[in-house]
């Protein structure tokens, strides 16, 4: 029955992982986190001299140029993340709900669709009204995409995660649909620039006159919408029935929430949002619509909500981190004629340090033979 | 001294595990020796199943060191346990559902060849004479009572050799009868050689199945005695630290008048069972009514039809918040009845899945009474956070802060936050399930208090419970829920065990005669 067994005490595991249970103090987690990107950095410039014989220096000089080398990239990364933002603000009281919300891709494209429809069908309308249209259409349209998986998981407890994923190839197939009866020129496939000339629907500069020079109001818009969901989670009495219903719904249930309502409720709220973003895709970046309208990011907003724990300002370094490796990536690709292979491995090494880091956040790891209590990392 | 000489299955040599800054185990001594029931007592959050999941591989000490047999070993996993003999029952059953008894039993043991169905039944058979379980290999698991799922568990843990058993808490869901049979299979084993540890609250019990007892208090290992001379006054003096009566205060009821009164109260569930078969009584205000009842003749059904949780499809439920006035409850939801101004509390069986938001402090869940108060669309933060303040001080609660999820909290202090929010709401007619279920005797006492002051200030209190003792120390009235039928409201005071006990399973006997 002995195993092995030296000096009476037998062999401890080589590593041990428990919970953080008391979490950890603010600025030592920021230091973690530190570390992970500056490990992270050391680790991609080591990877970069092996394969490319590049300078490292030089590629993170170019990265940071990519998303902010010029006022226009600036605003055009600032933009980006701002879209991103949105989305994930959207998911969050979807999540908090724990009702896995993976359609806002699609809801993102009906918001893009009604948005479109508006600038193409409405042109003649004074721009306020029109503005006030686009925006009333777009979450519309959003809210209804939202509302429909939310009703039949109320209704007859459908699985949310399939329905709204299916839902998200509907809105793909009407974009199709839209793409096609709009196009412009025909037999471009394609929508084309809507309004080339007149740029009506067009979200206009803040700071200037003019079009596509900066993206202040895009900034502005979701700046808003973050401090309203933040405040609508934590501070109001739907936020607090969504955190019971998502906690327990006999809990719910049974402090008198009426658990069916908060799902449906809540779905059109996350659709709501998501079309608005759809909105400011569309009326404030591309001023087009296609099937790549939402491009994946309704899929990666995912990550953003989930990794920033639903706090929205959270999110916001979370698509901030995001945007730039995009960019940053895209810039070295062209200015070193690198494979884009070569950018990801660099995302995705600096992604996996700073995702890496948050265990180290949240779990103390013990080596075999440490003291109790010490070792943190 | 080599390994087989020693007359200890099972030593723990100065074993200490924190849990962050808690800690669990401190120190902690323990010796098994090969052949008798070891009774490991304690009150809640003692470090008495955080001591076993140590032997059984689930949690690894942080200091301190396991011996089996007088040999050294390192539990790093259960199937280090298995490998060393050690099995243990877990007080949640951990079966795969749609599998057999006998699929369940040789789950994950790694044997060459086919799964030979037959030869696995056999020797499941063979286990089951040898120690006089009832089993049936080929039975699914879903199809079972809780006392069979037990059995399956045992079974399991037996298959594989095991010599050591850890009973986690193994009375806890069994019927009085059950129990009896687990304790004549327990003694089997033990004639088989087989030591046997038993975590358990009840007393009694204790005297009754084991050899010696050891005590664990605060994670501190306070001592052992033999069985035969220890008493459940020794035993509590042991385990609380003082001497605590055993007795409740049971003061004569102040102003009766008739609080709630059910009329042929009948509730169907969705597998078209029927859950309450024309239920009848009246809860008198200033005094408690207990429910007794073997576990599932319709306990939770009922409370939860009267609170507006559970459908209800024949009956009547009559509310009087004054003498002259009546409102009928039937068909309102818990907003309606919050709505219309009915003051009734209800502390449910299920804490955190029912009673509680499990990721909330004190604070959000104080606000699940509430939460409606705020002006406009907001949140009022300042009342619950007062009330939760004034909980954790009041009730002693033993937490960080008002924010720590209730989760976190050990059994004793997430009952303190729930029935301390339902009491302080002010009810007229206060409900609750198994309000002492798992918590230690001090806690315990604290809930006997709570619901005794309750009762003097004219609030008619129903009381669902499983302990007779405490039903008949505790109760005005006792009420006998069978097969969802009510076979008897008797007097506490004048009462015996014994008629109670009949009661409780008068029903079921008729029916299987008739």
């Amino acid at each position: 029955m002995s195993k092995t067994a030296h000096k009476g005490h037998a062999a401890e595991p080589f590593l041990r992982i428990s919970k953080r249970d008391e979490g950890m103090s603010g600025w030592k987690a920021w230091g973690i986190r530190i570390i992970g990107l500056i490990l992270a950095l050391v680790v991609s410039a080591i990877v970069i001299y092996a394969i490319v014989n590049l300078n490292p220096l030089k590629v993170y000089v170019s990265m940071w140029q990519g998303a902010f080398g010029t006022s226009k990239r600036t605003w055009v990364t600032l933009r980006d993340i701002m879209t991103l933002l949105c989305i994930a603000c959207a998911l969050a009281p979807a999540f908090a709900m724990r009702f896995w919300n993976v359609g806002a891709e699609g809801q993102v494209l009906v918001g893009g669709i009604a948005t479109a429809a508006c600038m193409i069908y409405f042109n003649n309308m004074p721009t306020l009204l029109l503005f006030l249209v686009m925006i009333l259409a777009s979450i519309a349209a959003g809210a209804v995409w939202g509302l429909i998986p939310g009703f039949f998981k109320a209704r007859w407890n459908t699985n949310e995660t399939l329905f709204t994923l299916m839902m998200n190839y509907i809105a793909i197939q009407l974009t199709a649909f839209f793409v096609a009866t709009w196009e412009n020129p025909k037999g471009s496939n394609s929508v084309g620039v809507i309004n080339r000339q007149t740029k009506t629907g067009w979200l206009p500069n803040l700071f200037s006159e003019g079009y596509n020079t900066d993206f202040g109001w895009n900034v502005i818009i979701v700046l808003i919408i973050a401090t309203l969901v933040f405040i609508y989670l934590r501070e109001t009495k739907h936020g607090y029935e969504i955190s019971v219903v998502g906690d327990s719904e006999n809990t719910a249930r049974y402090a008198g929430i009426r658990v069916k309502q908060v799902y449906i409720r809540t779905m059109a709220l996350s659709g709501a949002i998501a079309g608005l973003a759809g909105f400011l895709a569309v009326s404030g970046a591309s001023h087009t619509i296609s099937t790549q309208t939402a491009g994946g990011r309704g899929f990666t907003a995912i990550i953003v909500a989930w990794l920033s724990r639903m706090n929205t300002y959270v999110m916001l370094i979370f698509s901030a981190l995001i945007i730039f490796l995009d960019k940053g990536a895209t810039e070295i690709a062209s200015s070193f004629g690198l494979n884009e292979y070569v950018s990801q491995i660099i995302s995705g090494i600096i992604l996996f340090f700073v995702l890496g880091s948050e265990f180290f956040v949240n779990y103390r790891v013990k080596l075999r033979g440490a003291k109790t209590g010490g070792a943190s990392k | 001294m080599t390994a087989l000489d020693s007359k200890y299955a099972i030593e723990m040599r100065d074993i200490t595990k924190r849990f962050g800054h808690v800690v669990a185990n401190n120190n902690v001594h323990l010796e098994l020796k090969k052949g008798e029931i070891l009774s490991l007592l304690g009150e809640n959050g003692s470090g008495k199943t955080t001591l076993m999941n140590m032997l059984a591989g689930i949690y690894y000490p942080d200091e301190g060191q396991i011996f089996v047999n007088g040999a050294p070993v390192s539990i790093q996993s259960p199937k280090d346990a298995f490998d060393n003999g050690i099995g243990m029952i877990h007080q949640h059953f951990k079966l795969v559902d749609v599998f057999t008894a006998a699929e369940n039993i040789v789950l994950g043991l790694e044997e060459e060849g086919r799964l030979d169905r037959k030869a696995i039944a056999a020797k499941v058979r063979d286990i089951a004479e040898r120690y006089g379980f009832e089993i049936n290999p080929d039975q699914k698991i879903y199809e079972m009572s809780v006392s069979q799922k037990q059995t399956v568990e045992i079974v399991k843990v037996l298959y594989r050799g095991a010599n050591v058993l850890i009973l986690d808490e193994p009375t806890a869901v069994l019927t009085p009868q059950e129990t009896d049979k687990l304790f004549a299979v327990m003694r089997n084993m033990k004639a088989d050689g087989k030591a046997l540890i038993i975590i358990t609250h009840k007393l009694h019990e204790v005297l009754d199945v084991s050899d010696r007892v050891a005590v664990l208090r605060k994670g501190e290992y306070i001592g052992d005695v033999p069985t035969k001379d220890a008493t459940q006054q020794s035993l509590t003096d042991m385990m609380v630290g003082r001497a605590t009566s055993l007795n409740i205060d049971r003061p004569d009821p102040v102003n009766p008048r008739p609080v709630l009164e059910v009329k042929n109260l009948t509730c169907i569930d969705k597998d078209g069972v029927k859950r309450l078969d024309g239920v009848s009584f009246t809860a008198v205000g200033g005094e408690i009514l207990g429910i007794a009842g073997v576990a599932g003749s319709g306990q939770r059904e009922l409370l939860e039809a009267i609170s507006g949780l559970y459908p209800i499809v024949d009956g009547e439920i009559k509310y009087f918040p004054e003498d002259d006035a009546e409102l009928q409850l039937r068909g309102m939801d818990p907003m309606a009845i919050r709505k219309a101004g009915i003051a009734m509390s209800f502390v449910p069986e299920d804490r955190l899945g029912m009673g509680l938001v499990s990721s909330m402090g004190m604070s959000g869940n104080m606000m699940l009474r509430s939460w409606k108060k705020g002006v406009g669309p907001f949140l009022k933060r300042k009342d619950p956070n007062q009330l939760a303040m004034d909980i954790w001080k009041n009730l002693e609660v033993v937490t960080p802060s008002i924010q720590y999820p209730v989760r976190r909290l050990s059994g004793g202090n997430v009952q303190k936050v729930l029935v301390g929010r339902e009491i302080a709401a002010g009810p007229k007619l206060l409900m609750t399930a198994y309000a002492v279920r798992g918590l230690d005797i001090n806690t315990s006492y604290t809930i006997y208090n709570l619901l005794t002051e309750q009762k003097m200030k004219g609030v008619a209190v129903v009381y669902v419970g499983e302990d007779l003792d405490v039903l008949l120390e505790l109760c005005d009235r006792i009420a006998v829920l069978c097969g969802g039928q009510i076979s008897g409201i008797v007097d506490a005071r004048k009462t015996t065990k014994e008629e109670i006990g009949l009661l409780m399973t008068q029903f079921r006997k008729e029916g299987a005669t008739a």
